[in-house]
């Protein structure tokens, strides 16, 4: 009696494909609460907006108020739709770093993607602040894949002999940079004119507020590539899980792939510091969330790292939001302060077993 | 059949030379086991046929070809390495882990194929690991994560496999049962190379042994040509008395004392 | 000769240089010390230095300067880097991770904490009254902490540790970072503070201060011993007839003192703790018995340093400690990785 796949394949000719078979399904279902959320998020605020309307606005139906339109389609909706793009983007990061390091505690902040995009942004913001604002999003993004490249070249260049801990010498070489890039962040924030330097860390701490569409537009194009490419390499991921000398004996050409994968997980991270900050810890919840939900397989984990981390962020914001009105608190703070408290109990209720 | 030979080969360890100008040939279709004392390049020497380890001069040569121009993918499908210890990502299933051996013959648009089915089904039964598919690897015996391990290699469908103590940290059922295992291989066409620690598993299943003493061959032959007192005296400085397997017909080491080199 | 194929190089020099060293070090922190007094915004003679030790002149403005700015500076920078290159020490072995520093157990973020909040709150404004605010917050934090990362079957675990450690950090820094965010007045007072700084410490806090120092660094170096045991796993430790949990704790009240009055001392100064015990492990190994000495020695030099170089650097302005130790530590803390770590 053969026992019961647990895998969804899909075979043709010149293309085949292997899935947990939980992925639909699960991917399914949190879609379906992102959606609910979504919904709820543009409903929600000063402005009230009840779900239906809201629905009924969104697929062009005239309901009489204005401003219903104005709210939600300008407002509310790219920054709800930003919220999920950010969150997606970083769920997926942090997967890929964590396969990279082989290290559950890994976030992408550790490739010091995020020291060098808030080096670079408290340079523009505090030091320069003179030029105009429509270039900090550049701006931090190169912050961040210099420092990535940086990271890369200190670790893994003349590696000579094929084995060694690779990935330790990747976290250390973060930690190592992350550091010299957050006194020189220090520097700026001590010595700064106190009005830039409150602008910076409000930056610095993560927020989505006052996205508008062309945001989404600079945003969408990187993530609709990076993650794609991301669910190709997964394979990958999971063979440099297994140890390098396995990897390598199953053919897989290490650097090359490692660095690849690098600059996805960069890129990834990178271009949501553009738009919304520092958000931390959303890469690394949600790959741990997406793990319990379907497996190690990367397959399937970075998928669902991205749909976790999407909701995630976009719950985040919504309580960020509704919880102390008129006041927003910005989603990265929300995330810290809703996240650490739930990813402790995850951890200890699994010392309980 | 491949033939896999090393030729004046010099390797080092983090800048020590542990082997130089080293000839081997692995007879093809049979067991080898190298073997030796702590210490003597076994590991290091299998880990540079497995093209883990870049050779300081001389090179591995697979039919002839030298392994270092030959493209990794293409390495990977004609020769398979298990190394010692590995060890399995957190939650992995049997399947899983047995599925990974596919890469070498998978691309980005192929992912699961047919064949990558098949061949692991045939990766399974061989390993008689069918029935426990499902399971977590962290959650088998010893013998069958090995088992699992050496699948996983088989669903590379490489014709060599090389292994580096696959019996190390098992139980004396568990081991036998490994080694059964790679007899059981062997039979079905694949040539096999690894490193053991026990003298006595390598007479018992190996066709052809190497000794290793100082990073350089001290004897190598059918395992009567091989393991003799003097060897064992020379290479492990232990005094024994090797004997006949009453069954096998096989020697069996019986270690009486630790002798000391003279002076 | 058999080829040995070990990656166990000589970890630790052999012990007459480990002991001839110790004058040596101690005689590069007295110096290290005296440069530091006499080099500053105003230069003054090494000469004038020993003058004002021996025959303290009231009315010489250069003696004025060394007692009520230099020494004070000076005692604390020795005193707050051999306290955090000690507790790296103990962090590192405790939780085996060689990535530990006083700041795992959140004691930098929880001081921090509880300063923004005096400041925000309280309205508290003197650097005395932070000090006591940062002990507070950094006690707290590290016994919540530890508490946490003990529940559970196994205990304080190495890996729950950092986990809880990490957690309770990044909580705190967010809630810290919100309020300098809302609030601009205690961005500016706090902000200083925060960067770290050995400068402007009256001699009368330090001296009030030194205490807590001494006894930290005197009860590290008696639990040298046990240390030693314990890092080479509580399985062997417990087996050796440790009573591991109890051991546990004291290097916990131990780091909890120390690092606790170093950053209510001088703010959060962060690196010091991380790179000195691995440059130290390089020639002194494992054996915390002259690891934690050695630790204490070449923290306080280091920190005398980079105060000295952040004094040099911008003159005559002045870059507070904390940014420089992470200036300097980080490329070191690369070098040190890319070059010298085989693992």
């Amino acid at each position: 009696m053969k026992p019961e796949i647990p895998w969804a394949v899909y075979q043709t000719k010149f293309f085949s494909l292997r899935l947990d078979r939980r992925v639909p399904w699960i991917l399914c279902f949190l879609s379906l609460a992102a959606l609910i959320l979504f919904v709820l998020h543009i409903g929600v605020g000063e402005y009230y907006i009840a779900p239906f309307d809201v629905l009924n606005t969104i697929l062009g139906k005239d309901l009489g108020d204005e401003n219903y339109r104005f709210v939600v389609m300008e407002l509310r909706m790219p920054r709800a739709i930003l919220a999920w793009l950010v969150g997606a983007a970083l769920g997926a990061s942090g997967a890929i770093v964590q396969g990279l390091t082989r290290n559950p505690l890994a976030s992408p902040d550790l490739t010091g993607v995020t020291a060098g995009a808030s080096a670079a942004a408290v340079v523009f913001i505090v030091i320069l602040p003179n030029t105009p604002q429509g270039w900090l999003p550049l701006v931090a993004f190169a912050g961040g894949m210099f420092v990535a490249v940086l990271l890369y070249l200190f670790a893994w260049r003349g590696n000579a002999s094929m084995s060694g801990d690779s990935p330790i010498r990747l976290i250390l070489v973060g930690i190592g940079l992350s550091a010299a890039l957050g006194a020189f962040v220090s520097f700026a924030l001590t010595f700064g004119e106190l009005w830039y330097v409150q602008n910076a860390i409000m930056w610095l701490s993560g927020s989505v507020y006052a996205s508008d569409w062309a945001d989404i537009r600079s945003v969408f194009p990187w993530i609709l590539i990076c993650l794609p490419l991301a669910f190709l390499t997964a394979r990958d991921l999971n063979v440099l899980n297994l140890g390098e000398d396995i990897a390598h004996g199953l053919g897989a050409p290490l650097t090359l792939k490692r660095g690849f994968l690098l600059l996805l997980a960069v890129a990834l991270a990178g271009v949501t510091v553009t738009v919304a900050g520092i958000i931390s810890f959303v890469g690394l919840i949600a790959p741990h969330l997406a793990r319990r939900l379907v497996g190690s397989l990367h397959e399937g984990l970075i998928p669902a790292a991205a749909f976790v981390g999407g909701l995630v962020v976009l719950l985040s914001d919504l309580v960020g939001r509704t919880f102390m009105p008129p006041t927003e608190i910005p989603v990265g703070i929300v995330v810290s302060i809703v996240g650490v408290p739930f990813f402790l109990y995850l951890l200890w209720k699994r010392e309980k077993v | 059949m491949s033939v896999l030979q090393a030729e004046q080969l010099s390797l080092s360890y983090e800048s020590v030379p542990v082997i130089e100008l080293l000839d081997l040939q692995t007879p093809s279709g049979q067991i080898t086991a190298l073997i030796g004392p702590n210490g003597c390049g076994k590991s290091t020497l299998l880990r540079g046929l497995a093209r883990l380890l870049k050779p300081q001069h001389g090179s591995v040569l697979l039919n002839g070809l030298a392994i270092h121009t030959v493209p990794t993918k293409q390495l990977a499908k004609e020769l398979g390495i298990l190394p010692q210890s590995p060890t399995a990502p957190e939650g992995i299933t049997v399947r899983e882990l047995v599925a990974q051996g596919r890469y070498p013959h998978q691309e980005w648009f192929q992912q699961w194929s047919v064949g990558d089915e098949e061949a692991l089904q045939k990766a399974l039964t061989l390993t008689h690991l069918s029935s426990l598919s499902d399971r977590v690897v962290d959650t088998l015996s010893g013998g069958q994560r090995q088992r699992a391990w050496i699948a996983m290699a088989l669903a590379q469908e490489t014709e060599i496999l090389l292994l580096d103590e696959p019996t190390t940290y098992l139980d004396l059922a568990h081991q036998l049962e490994v080694l059964d295992l790679l007899v059981k291989l062997n039979q079905e066409g694949k040539t096999i190379v690894m490193v053991l620690h026990d003298l006595n598993h390598a007479a018992q299943y190996a066709n052809h042994l190497v000794a290793l003493s100082a990073g350089k061959i001290v004897a190598q032959g059918k395992p009567n040509e091989v393991i003799t007192e003097a060897m064992v005296r020379d290479v492990f400085q232990v005094e024994s008395q090797v004997i006949s397997h009453p069954i096998t017909g096989l020697p069996l080491c019986l270690p009486l004392r630790r002798a000391f080199k003279s002076q | 000769m058999a080829v040995q194929i070990s990656n166990m190089t000589r970890t630790h020099a052999p012990k007459p240089i480990l002991i001839g060293a110790l004058p040596l070090c101690i005689a590069a922190l007295i110096f290290a010390a005296a440069v530091s007094v006499a080099f500053g915004a105003a230069d003054i003679t090494l000469q004038t230095v020993w003058e004002a030790i021996v025959s303290f002149d009231k009315t010489n403005a250069n003696h004025l300067i060394i007692q009520t700015l230099r020494f004070p500076r000076v005692f604390t920078a020795m005193l707050v880097g051999a306290a955090l290159g000690v507790t790296g020490a103990i962090m590192q072995g405790l939780t085996r991770n060689p990535l530990a520093d006083p700041g795992l157990l959140g004691i930098e973020s929880g001081a921090a904490f509880a300063v923004v909040m005096g400041i925000f709150v309280f309205h508290i404004t003197s650097l005395p009254v932070y000090a006591v605010f940062a002990f507070a917050g950094a006690t707290l934090t590290a016994l919540a902490v530890y508490g946490l990362g003990s529940l559970g079957r196994s205990g304080a675990t190495p890996f729950k540790l950092t986990i809880a450690g990490a957690a309770f950090s990044s909580l705190l820094s967010s809630l810290t970072t919100s309020i300098l965010m809302f609030n601009q007045r205690s961005l500016d007072e706090a902000r200083f503070w925060l960067a770290g700084s050995v400068a402007g410490r009256e001699m009368r806090l330090v001296l009030e201060a030194a205490p807590f120092f001494f006894v930290g660094l005197a009860a590290a170096f008696l639990l040298g011993r046990q240390m030693t045991t314990l890092s080479m796993g509580e399985e062997i430790a417990r087996g050796l007839g440790q009573h591991v949990r109890r051991i546990k704790l004291a290097c916990a009240a131990v780091v909890i003192l120390l690092a606790g009055s170093a950053v209510a001392l001088a703010g959060p100064i962060g690196f010091i703790g991380l790179i000195i015990p691995h440059v130290v492990r390089m020639f002194a190994g494992v054996d915390y018995r002259w690891a934690l000495p050695y630790s204490a020695l070449l923290g306080a030099v280091f920190l005398l340093l980079s105060d000295l170089a952040g004094r040099m650097l911008v003159r005559p302005l002045e870059m507070p400690v904390g940014i420089m130790t992470a200036a300097i530590g980080g490329p070191i803390f690369i070098y040190l990785v890319r070059w010298k770590v085989k693992r």
